[in-house]
């Protein structure tokens, strides 16, 4: 171990913010992260071994017990669950003799749940030993059961196995044309980089993530931070159940997300950029890999890009399960290979991001565009969309349509087009945005897609007549509880007693004093919260509250009050040690 | 002239670089806070001390005074709230007052008692924690642990040992202490260290000291919090 070690950590040159990469590469080797592991990793790197525990324990990839040799992951997000996920699984764990969230007793295969995995379009989905798996079905969980069983290495199994398909379905603005390797740069040179900078500030650029800053303006605030250094970050950690376009743009427009990365770094005067990428695309990285190193052999990254006295180059970083680490201050955490706690603003990355230095983190998307800004000008961007939303818009489409993938808008579509395009019939409801968007009836398919109206990060889950509500707000509300980083306790234990409330009231133990508290609920986690994640978390519920009071209030026990406790049931066990079973054995707490 | 910010209607001075909790406490303006304390980094978790700063919840703990903020702190909706996230703190881990060692000189009780919480409101999470007796001076119960970070500040800024941290996600976080066995014993912690004696609830104890001071003669028991805290705390933020 202490030589496999060394190896590792000499690649990582002995870095503590490189942590998360060591840990990938302990974890992939041994199948947990063993405690001798963590003796050495502490000594070598000088930080504490608490420390490294902590990262551990809160990346959900990492693990201090053995997983199985073949590790599966099934997806967990309501595009899965849509598409019969819970009887996958349920094959799968007898296909395999696994119960879920447990080892098998030979050590040879582990199956637990995981959150969205980005295949929305191709589920239900899941990860092997962190690569993706697609559109999985009986046939193919006995393909797979069969390879496990006779021990086959990954690299060996049909490739169709771990086919990912870009499903691009309405290319627009963006996605019409990838602008050529170096264009963006060598057209922001010649027009001079302070012009190409009022050029994106023209084009009405704002940022992709959901938020909307004006990235012109970002940009601005980081060159004019007062430093001797600067850092590009992309944020790759699309998590949003329901978001995938990220997983497209990178699989096939990633030069040119890199050449707007590059073009920040000259406008901002950064000499590192950083792409963190989500655990889950590990089946990009070696691709990204080749494509930095193309870029390097072609003179657009490294030292004097272009001829000119620019010098810059990017690392991938790879996240390790945590959806927190799409907030960008978390991010930077993550980067700097510690837990991704999002940070206390302001100072803002601008003026103190990586390393406390002056950062932009931007969407994929949001570089993507400004390379093709670069090439294209502002008003070519600035003509499409609406006036506070210029340009387009990319977005990922699931659920109940006929054709799931990635459709490109400009700003101002109504909702009632995407769904006619998508092939979405016997509406119920859109969730847009993610569950930490809204969700919207099909009483409101006129309203637009724009910062003015429905803002979005680009997810957009179709639901027909034959769901239900709840069932999806369940499902977002538990992922919400899964994944707060619990550093605030409005969230921490306000996202856990959402889904103990909502639960109570779904599972039909609810009374009307219970919707009220739900709601209080709601508000106080929505406004006390340190971060985004809390302060969206309950959208789900409120959203559906607003709109259908009348599916909670049916799901409500005609009394006043039903407590949370089942006292019949904790009688159970006595019931069974004085084996009677009789009327006499059994309590009511509350008169019907 | 020197600038000023407005807490509930009253005009507070403060020097560039203050945080509003800092300006409030040297002015003599009680907040309501558990992970803050004036020696240390300033955290932000707890989320008490949550004030609206021209209309926005803001933690004033972390959160720079600058002129011209109008600032609510008082006000009826401000109280119950901070009384549910207590509420929370309370049902999240495992808090028996009667049967503390630490009743009367709790922080957490205290605020509770000063936001006049009569009950847990939300239902208990009932979650199964360990208690870590292995030290010969001192006492963890992890069911009284609420997650301010004012152990593992105390010791990385004051004691310079890091013996503590918090690990783990969302509702499963669990404090952490860095020895090989993961025990108190192992760990290079002495009953003098600062991090012994910041706990503001009962998690961490130092033995033996149980009852030496009769319960309805303790601190809290004849003074409200607001006003130890002020006492206390005044002092070091008026720079």
């Amino acid at each position: 171990m202490k030589q496999f070690l060394d190896m590792v950590l000499e690649s990582a040159e002995r870095q503590p913010v490189r942590l998360l990469r060591i840990l990938r590469a302990v974890q992939d080797r041994y199948r947990h992260i063993p405690e001798q592991a963590i003796d050495i990793i502490a000594e070598q790197l000088k930080i504490s071994r608490t420390e490294i525990i902590a990262v551990v324990e809160f990346y959900s990839f990492f693990h201090r017990q053995p997983q199985g040799r073949y590790d599966i992951l099934i997806s967990d997000s309501i595009t899965d669950w849509m598409l019969d996920k819970a009887n996958i699984m349920s094959y799968l764990s007898k296909v395999l003799k696994v119960d879920v969230g447990t080892v098998r007793g030979d050590g040879l295969v582990s199956l637990n749940n995981t959150s969205c995995t980005g295949m929305c379009d191709q589920g239900p989905a899941g990860l092997i030993n962190g690569y993706a798996l697609t559109r999985l079905d009986r046939p193919k969980i006995d393909d797979m059961a069969v390879l496990i069983e006779q021990a086959v290495p990954l690299s060996e199994w049909p490739a169709e196995f771990f086919q990912v398909s870009d499903n691009i379905q309405r290319p627009g603005l963006l996605l019409q044309q990838a602008i050529a390797p170096g264009s963006g740069l060598t057209r922001a040179l010649a027009r001079g980089l302070k012009e190409t900078l009022t050029e994106i500030e023209k084009s009405g650029l704002r940022g992709r993530g959901g938020a909307g800053f004006s990235t012109a303006m970002k940009w601005r605030f980081c060159a004019e931070a007062q430093s001797d250094r600067r850092y590009v970050v992309c944020n790759a950690d699309e998590g949003e159940p329901g978001t995938f376009k990220d997983r497209v743009l990178l699989n096939s427009y990633a030069d040119q997300v890199f050449e707007g990365m590059t073009l920040c770094a000259a406008l901002i005067g950064a000499e590192q950029g950083y792409l963190y990428l989500r655990g889950e695309y590990r089946h990009l990285e070696d691709k990204l890999q080749k494509i930095l190193q193309q870029r390097r052999d072609d003179g657009l990254l490294g030292q004097n890009i272009l001829g000119q006295e620019l010098n810059f180059d990017i690392e991938i970083c790879m996240g390790a399960g945590a959806y927190i680490c799409g907030e960008e201050s978390a991010l930077i955490e993550s980067l700097e290979g510690k837990c991704g706690i999002p940070r206390n603003r302001p100072p803002y990355p601008v003026t103190q991001g990586y390393l406390h230095k002056p950062t932009v983190v931007n969407n994929v998307e949001t570089f993507m565009a400004a390379a093709a800004i670069a090439v294209n000008g502002g008003d070519w961007f600035k003509g499409a969309g609406t006036e506070r939303s210029a340009g387009s818009k990319i977005l990922s489409i699931s659920g109940d349509c006929a054709k799931p993938g990635i459709y490109e808008y400009p700003f101002g579509v109504a909702i009632k087009q995407i769904l006619s395009d998508c092939g979405a019939v016997d509406v119920q409801g859109v969730q847009v945005g993610g569950p930490s968007g809204s969700f919207i009836s099909d009483q409101e398919l006129e309203r637009q897609l724009a910062f003015e109206d429905l803002a979005t990060g680009g997810s957009f889950i179709v639901f027909n007549n034959s769901r239900h509500v709840l069932d999806v707000v369940k499902n977002f509300t538990h992922f919400f509880a899964h994944e707060s980083c619990g550093f605030c306790t409005p969230c921490r234990v306000g996202t856990s007693l959402l889904k103990k409330q909502l639960d109570k009231i779904v599972d039909g133990h609810g009374s009307a004093g219970d919707v009220a508290a739900l709601e209080e609920l709601c508000q106080l986690v929505k406004n006390y919260s340190h971060c985004g994640l809390g302060q969206t978390a309950a959208n789900p519920v409120l959203t559906t509250l607003q709109r259908y009071p009348e599916l909670y209030q049916r799901q409500l026990k005609k009394i006043s009050y039903e407590p949370g406790f089942d006292l019949d049931g904790a009688l159970e066990v006595a019931r069974r040690m004085a084996n009677r079973d009789d009327a006499g054995a059994h309590l009511t707490q509350v008169e019907e | 002239m020197s600038k000023t910010i407005r807490i509930d209607g009253k005009e507070i001075p403060f020097e560039e670089g203050q945080t509003i909790m800092e300006a409030a406490s040297a002015a003599d303006v009680y907040i309501p806070h558990l992970c803050h304390h004036p020696d240390y980094t300033p955290h932000g978790s707890c989320k008490l001390c949550s004030v609206q700063v021209n209309g926005r919840n803001c933690t004033a703990c972390t959160f720079p005074a600058l002129e011209g903020q109008d600032i609510i702190s008082q006000s009826q909706e401000l109280q119950e709230d901070r009384q549910r996230i207590t509420q929370m703190l309370f049902v999240e881990g495992n808090h028996f007052c009667p049967g503390c060692e630490k009743t009367g000189n709790c922080q957490l009780q205290a605020v509770g008692y000063y936001l006049n919480m009569l009950d847990n409101h939300f239902p208990h999470f009932y979650a199964r924690r360990e208690m870590d007796a292995s030290h010969p001076d001192i006492l963890i119960d992890h069911n009284r642990c609420i997650f301010c970070n004012l152990c593992v500040r105390a010791s990385r800024e004051k004691d310079g040992k890091n013996v503590f941290a918090i690990s783990g996600r969302g509702i499963n976080k669990r404090l952490v202490v860095n020895s090989s066995s993961g025990q108190l014993k192992d760990s290079d912690i002495d009953v003098n260290d600062s991090a012994v004696h910041i706990c503001p609830t009962g998690a961490i104890l130092i033995k033996r000291q149980g009852f030496r001071v009769p319960i309805g003669q303790r601190i809290y028991d004849h003074h409200q919090i607001d006003e130890v805290a002020l006492e206390q705390e005044s002092e070091s933020h008026g720079r």
